[in-house]
């Protein structure tokens, strides 16, 4: 059963969207990203709503960016430091949810550690819009958003093409290289479903300990050859090793990790000129990534961050003004 | 007669036949159509039903002491009662662990005063840590026949070997948790295609049938009895039967929850489908339907895990495992068994005959006080019975349970079958559906 529009729900993964409703999220923040370039950085779509943000693992841009995000549309900012809140008083997720949803919340920005945290949530309070961030390895939707929204952006720029009206075309027959720690990756599992939704052609490369159980039955091929597949690749994707969740020991050490799976130079030489590097961050430089390569004009990392802003804004403006049609 | 159990079906060995139960000081005394009531006899009404030996449950988490807040004995033993259950078997996972012949003889005393007689499983090592052999001998001395660190498997080889050797010099058998602990690791759920798609970390059934197979090695070697508890794999049934087939002495049980859902059902994140050994793929679930019709699987046991509210309503990875089972485990194991009276000599089988005879429960002990239980309904047996209406249908419900706890996964479930009325040690514990 796929998702026609995101207006009005919840977002708590991209398995299930359709194509439609991806179109319109990097549609609608297109419309936002001009609003960067004013002097007064602020539309009044969301005045008077307001979202709370509630982060139960740490994150610097993924946050700063809903907040950001949230302002910019006028939204009212409720946000919980987990950290120094009753959640450490041994508080249930159920009973923070409960206390914030009695001060009168839209919507709820919610990361957590545990995978199904966000889906937990919009059980507990189903008139809340809950916007998953990040739950454990399962998924993070905006970051795929966002990816999906910066690379029909640089395809778009270099085809001179208008970025909304080429819809999801310039993903057709794309060759998309994963790379890394897909396992632990709850980016991973957000890319490959938006990228595959919208038509591009997915690939994974890891050691066979970082691959996650059962990706046979995923849309993708998993690559042997990674050498051979870079040379394939339109754009490559890299993952750091989550080692906060034990990734550590699933591959011998880190230098062997980088001679196996790392974008050194000489992997990035194999590279096609045309080809683009992203990274979700945070990057680990010399692992996963040379330094130099995070650096290459080809590298799209610091174009994602700057992304996040209006794709967030899309998904708080689709999710909580729903079907209302405000003005922007 | 003190009580007339009056026309049901009375289902022997060997099937069901018409008869009335006449029942006086605790045994049966006579077994015949039509029997006369004496004026002051009890007459409980058995029309339309079966009429078997009492249920028994190898596996049941009665929480006292340690958690009372989610079960205690007198709770638990009521959610047997209303399941039709004579007799249950305490787990030794409380706090602390049933290690000791003391412990032993607080739950026996407090089960004494309980609504259905309660035996008691001794922890194989001391506080259930694998590590050092637990007074089995003493324990045994009062009446315990089946030993477990239930909760989890042994992990050392050489302890569990040491326990074998141990308990087949004392003619009692060990049960185990079949799970190896490395292999299963921080696993939530069943490891496979959908706990890769939902970012929740597996089990894989291996640690399962490693854990099996290690196990029936070591059966090989020390000859004591062993009977693998919940086993939920297709491949550990396998080795279980191959086992048999030897003529090892080695028995296994299955759960409702493994025979009635599979890993699809915690594609919600609900946690009150979260349990150890996890619920498995469609397959697996088939291969123990097909085992139960066919005979590979000695028992239907619940491992009732009553959990408090509070606990459960943690996210997935952080919630205990573990679900209700005594309230709708006969409903959901003629289910199983496809339902119907031809099914009747087998869901006694499965859920009495077989399950008391792995726990030692066939026989009066008077080290424990217990009486025997699933026994073949003849004059001269202890009077446990249960009076099973097959047909009828009616719903689970979380607000309609005698458990302390509501952890049950079947809230709005229709079932079919239902406990009318039970007998235990000849006292009428439940008529017409009510706790009396």
């Amino acid at each position: 059963m796929s998702v026609e529009s995101i207006r009005g729900r919840s977002l708590l993964g991209l398995e299930d969207l359709s194509r439609e409703a991806v179109l319109e999220v990097l549609d609608t923040a297109e419309t936002f990203v001009e609003v960067h370039s004013r002097e007064v950085k602020k539309v009044p779509a969301l005045r008077g709503r307001v979202v709370a943000s509630l982060f139960y693992e740490e994150s610097t841009r993924t946050r700063l960016s809903f907040e950001t995000a949230a302002k910019r549309l006028s939204a009212d900012v409720l946000s919980l430091a987990v950290a120094s809140s009753s959640v450490k008083k041994g508080e249930s997720l159920r009973d923070t949810i409960a206390t914030i949803d009695a001060l009168g919340i839209d919507a709820v920005v919610m990361r957590h550690a545990a995978s199904g945290a966000a889906q937990a949530v919009s059980r507990y309070v189903p008139h809340v819009r809950v916007i998953n961030a990040g739950d454990g390895l399962h998924q993070h939707p905006t970051q795929g958003l966002l990816d999906a929204f910066t690379l029909r952006q640089v395809l778009a720029e270099r085809a001179g093409l208008d970025g909304p009206a080429s819809g999801s075309s310039l993903f057709e027959g794309l060759n998309v290289l994963i790379v890394g720690d897909i396992r632990h990756s709850r980016v991973a599992r957000s890319d490959v479903a938006v990228y595959t939704t919208l038509g591009a052609t997915v690939r994974l490369a890891a050691p066979g300990t970082l691959l996650p159980p059962g990706v046979e039955s995923w849309p993708v091929e998993v690559v042997g050859d990674l050498d051979e597949a870079l040379g394939l690749a339109d754009v490559v994707c890299l993952l750091r090793l989550q080692r906060e969740r034990g990734s550590g020991t699933f591959v011998p050490g880190l230098a062997e990790f980088t001679r196996t799976h790392g974008l050194t130079i000489e992997r990035y030489a194999r590279l096609k000129s045309t080809a683009f590097v992203m990274h979700p961050g945070p990057m680990i430089r010399g692992v996963e990534i040379d330094s130099a390569v995070a650096d290459a004009p080809n590298a799209l990392v610091e174009r994602q961050v700057a992304n996040g802003v209006p794709v967030r804004m899309a998904v708080l403006y689709l999710t909580v003004a729903g079907l209302g049609r405000e003005a922007v | 007669m003190r009580v007339v159990v009056r026309g049901g079906e009375v289902v022997g060995p060997d099937g069901p036949a018409r008869a009335d139960v006449g029942v006086e000081d605790g045994r049966i005394v006579i077994v015949g159509p039509d029997l006369e009531a004496p004026g002051d006899a009890r007459v409980v009404d058995a029309s339309g039903c079966w009429v078997g030996p009492g249920l028994v449950d190898l596996h049941t988490h009665l929480r006292e002491p340690g958690h009372e807040e989610a079960e205690t004995i007198e709770s638990g033993a009521r959610a047997a009662a209303r399941g039709g259950y004579s007799a249950v078997v305490a787990m030794p996972n409380t706090e602390p662990a049933l290690d000791t012949a003391a412990m032993v003889a607080f739950v026996q005393a407090r089960g004494r005063d309980a609504r259905v007689e309660v035996a008691v499983a001794g922890a194989i090592t001391q506080g259930r840590r694998g590590e050092l052999l637990a007074p089995m001998a003493e324990m045994a001395a009062l009446g315990v026949r089946l030993f477990t660190d239930d909760g989890r498997g042994v992990q050392d080889p050489l302890v569990l070997r040491r326990a074998m050797e141990y308990a087949r010099g004392l003619g009692v058998r060990v049960a185990e948790h079949c799970e190896d602990d490395r292999l299963a690791a921080d696993g939530v759920m069943h490891e496979g295609a959908l706990s890769g798609r939902l970012g929740l970390v597996g089990r894989p059934a291996l640690a399962e049938e490693l854990m099996v197979a290690r196990d029936v090695e070591l059966v090989r070697l020390t000859g004591c009895a062993l009977h693998v508890m919940h086993l939920s794999s297709a491949r550990a049934l396998a080795i279980v039967t191959a086992a048999r087939a030897e003529g090892l002495p080695v028995t296994c049980e299955v759960t409702p929850h493994h025979l009635t859902l599979d890993e699809t059902a915690v594609e919600g994140y609900d946690p009150l489908f979260k349990v150890y050994p996890p619920l498995r793929p469609r397959a697996d679930v088939e291969a123990l339907t097909a085992g139960l019709a066919g005979g590979a699987i000695d028992a239907v046991a619940t491992d009732h895990a009553p959990h408090a509210p509070e606990t459960k309503d943690r996210t997935f990875d952080e919630a205990p495992p573990g679900m209700l089972g005594l309230e709708h485990a006969a409903a959901l194991t003629l289910e199983a068994l496809g339902g119907g009276d031809e099914a009747a000599a087998a869901f006694f089988a499965l859920l009495s005959r077989r399950p008391a005879r792995i726990a030692g429960l066939d026989r009066a002990d008077a080290r424990s006080g217990l009486g025997a239980h699933g026994g073949a309904l003849v004059a001269g047996e202890d009077a446990n019975l249960v009076v099973f209406d097959p047909r009828r249908h009616w719903r689970a419900s979380r607000d309609e349970l005698a458990s302390r706890a509501r952890n049950t996964p079947y809230h709005g479930r229709a079932l079919t079958g239902r406990a009318r009325a039970l007998l235990v040690a000849g006292r009428v514990v439940l008529d017409g559906e009510e706790l009396t």
